[in-house]
């Protein structure tokens, strides 16, 4: 293992920004792990720190590929992340709404310049994302459609889910868009959580990047936990939201199936404690997200149902 | 008249809700009066349309009679940022301006962005006012995506600002409220003028001037209006960007607006620690600074200013 910087800012007051990647193996740049972009996104860190403890040991034993290397990133955004900030403390703007990045170009450009110009030339790349609403889902493995995705590789996570989603406008800085238009196969892994550290699903994420790394031959290691993907399209997704504001009560979590009209959420009055609406399933499916901040507004999205199969747009696994 | 164009629950004993003034003749309406939107507060932290609001509503006011079309006055887009100096939608940290046109069914930022699209759609100018950002001061100026230069660029001409920026097309910015508007066909000109979290009310008496101009053109006002200044107008080649090279304090050189010639000193970005100077900021154009620096702490890559190139002085 070979511990770099691979970019540097410096600050007048603060340590300056440094970008560190740990790099297992040599030979062609094969795979690229990047855990938090953002200030907050503690259970990303974490990822990669497992994914480097497990890597230490795979190269100790000689497992990795030969003439294949190996990245892994635990934080870019580390000025945030130490003043408990989501996105950059001076201007608030968002490193994953940067890429590919513009060196000459103002200081959150020229971070995301830096990263991507060190990782730009990896074969697939891997990101652990997270979602703008606070909330839980069921781990997957998320690919944009740019026309360069490769679903078949995406399966090789045995992720129970591989989810295709259609690129909005604002998703064209995005790291994932930008690494797929330039050529990587890019993958984003979603888990449970993002501000708290939660050890199965960390684990579960570790375990399917090394799946992933296995299936690929970049390193010998055993395959375990691995899901026969159910490949799915965003829009097949009903969003559920409330209808009321106030205190959010989930009866319903990640992974559970549920009928039509099953209850999801009571939204309490926060004064009197009364149940003031009760949010229910549209449809029979699996709870693919579900809201977790305990308070909402009203029209927010509370979960996101997968309807069963003979509604879905993709109907093969 | 005072209404409230859309209404969200919050959790505890408060609504959001955005509100518009609908001013209009004192004579019955027709049915085929022109409309004009005066949209502004989109991000928290940009006041500068705060007093363009006011002002419009008291000239008119003033003189009622020559009022003869609707006045839409949203001065609030995003209320809970203004009231908590928040650039984006408080507990979100969501730019309002990346997430038009919105959707009905869709969260409750994209539900309310939705309702404002569906509210000002129609109007037969929607002018979206803002305020550069707490770092930097603008000149009065319009900026026009260049996919509608063509249908924009006269109206804005006669909006009495100093300058006109037709910029590139950027996907990104597709998700903004004047795209999103120019998209279904309702004319929207994008102002940035002045500096976050302050009023000018030199530039805001200049823009309430060119609006009245433009009511006058459109029909909706048959008052007294001035002569509107000549903007410069230019694509992106023209601009010439600076960016720190180094952090530290930037302590400006020169005045806002004004001329520099290639060479000239900018600024020095200072290390008040060492006592030191990092950089010395030179300007690599002659030409007109129509954005400065205001905020002095600086990291690698601030950006410090915007000069228009010009040959000479006197062309601009």
């Amino acid at each position: 293992m070979v511990k770099k910087t691979l970019f540097e800012l410096n600050s007048i007051y603060r340590d300056n920004l440094r970008i560190t990647g740990y790099k297992f193996g040599n030979g062609e740049p094969s795979v690229c792990i990047v855990g938090a972009l953002r200030g907050n996104e503690v259970q990303q860190v974490y990822i990669c720190s497992q994914l480097i403890r497990s890597l230490k040991i795979i190269e100790s034993h000689g497992k990795i590929e030969k003439g294949k290397a190996i990245m892994v990133i635990p934080s870019v955004n580390t000025y945030s992340m130490n003043i408990s900030k989501r996105f950059w403390p001076t201007d608030n703007t968002d490193i994953n709404r940067m890429f590919p990045g513009y060196n000459l170009g103002e200081t959150t450009q020229r971070i995301a310049s830096g990263l991507f110009e060190a990782i730009k030339e990896y074969k697939c790349g891997i990101q652990f994302a997270s979602f703008y609403i606070p909330g839980k889902f069921i781990p997957h493995v998320r690919m944009m459609k740019t026309s360069f995705e490769d679903v078949e590789d995406a399966k090789k996570f045995g992720l129970p889910y591989v989810m295709l989603r259609t690129p909005r406008p604002y998703d064209t800085t995005t790291l994932n868009y930008n690494w797929q238009v330039f050529g990587t196969n890019a993958f984003s892994v979603y888990t449970h959580e993002t501000d708290n550290i939660d050890i199965p699903s960390a684990m579960q994420a570790v375990n399917s990047v090394l799946n992933f790394m296995s299936l690929n031959k970049i390193i010998d290691h055993p395959v375990v936990g691995l899901n026969e993907s159910v490949v799915i399209d965003d829009k097949d997704i009903i969003t559920v939201k409330s209808k009321t504001a106030g205190i959010f009560s989930a009866t319903a979590d990640v992974n559970q199936h549920v009928l039509r009209g099953t209850t999801l959420a009571e939204i309490l009055d926060p004064y009197t404690g009364e149940t003031k609406s009760r949010i229910k399933s549209p449809a029979e499916g699996t709870v693919f997200f579900r809201h977790n901040a305990p308070l909402t507004y009203a029209n927010a999205v509370m979960f996101r149902i997968l309807p069963d199969k003979s509604n879905r747009s993709i109907t093969t696994p | 008249m005072v209404e409230t164009i859309v209404s969200v629950g919050l959790p505890i004993d408060e609504n959001l809700e955005i509100k518009k003034n609908r001013i209009t003749p004192l004579k019955p309406l027709t049915g085929n009066e022109k409309r004009i939107s005066i949209v502004t507060g989109i991000h928290g932290d940009e006041l500068e349309g705060q007093y363009v609001c006011y002002e419009l509503q008291r000239r008119i006011n003033d003189n009622i009679d020559a009022l003869a079309g609707i006045v839409d006055i949203y001065p609030a887009l995003n209320p809970l940022g203004i009231d908590s100096i928040s650039r984006g939608i408080p507990a979100f940290d969501l730019d309002m301006n990346r997430i038009f046109p919105g959707n009905e069914n869709g969260s409750m930022a994209e539900f309310t962005a939705s309702k404002i699209i569906n509210d000002i759609k129609g109007s037969d100018l929607c002018i979206d006012i803002h305020a550069s950002n707490i770092f930097l001061k603008e000149l009065p100026q319009v900026r026009i995506n260049e996919l509608t230069k063509d249908a924009l660029v006269p109206m804005a001409k006669k909006l009495n600002v100093d300058y006109i920026w037709i910029h590139s097309s950027a996907t990104v910015l597709e998700s903004t409220l004047a795209y999103s508007l120019n998209s279904v066909n309702t004319p929207t000109l994008v102002v940035e003028m002045g500096v976050g979290m302050r009023i000018t009310k030199e530039y805001g008496n200049q823009l309430v001037d060119g609006i009245l101009c433009n009511m006058k053109e459109l029909g909706i006002w048959t008052g007294e209006t001035c002569i509107p200044k000549e903007p410069i107008i230019s694509t992106d080649g023209k601009v010439s960007f600076i960016n720190a090279g180094a952090s530290g304090i930037f302590v400006p050189d020169i005045q806002h607006c004004s001329y520099v010639e290639k060479g000239k000193c900018v600024g020095n970005i200072l290390n008040p620690l060492t006592g030191n100077i990092e950089e010395v900021i030179t300007a690599p154009e002659d030409g007109l600074v129509f954005t400065l620096r205001e905020y002095p702490v600086v990291s690698e890559g601030s950006l410090i200013a915007r000069i228009l190139k010009t040959e000479t002085k006197d062309e601009a």
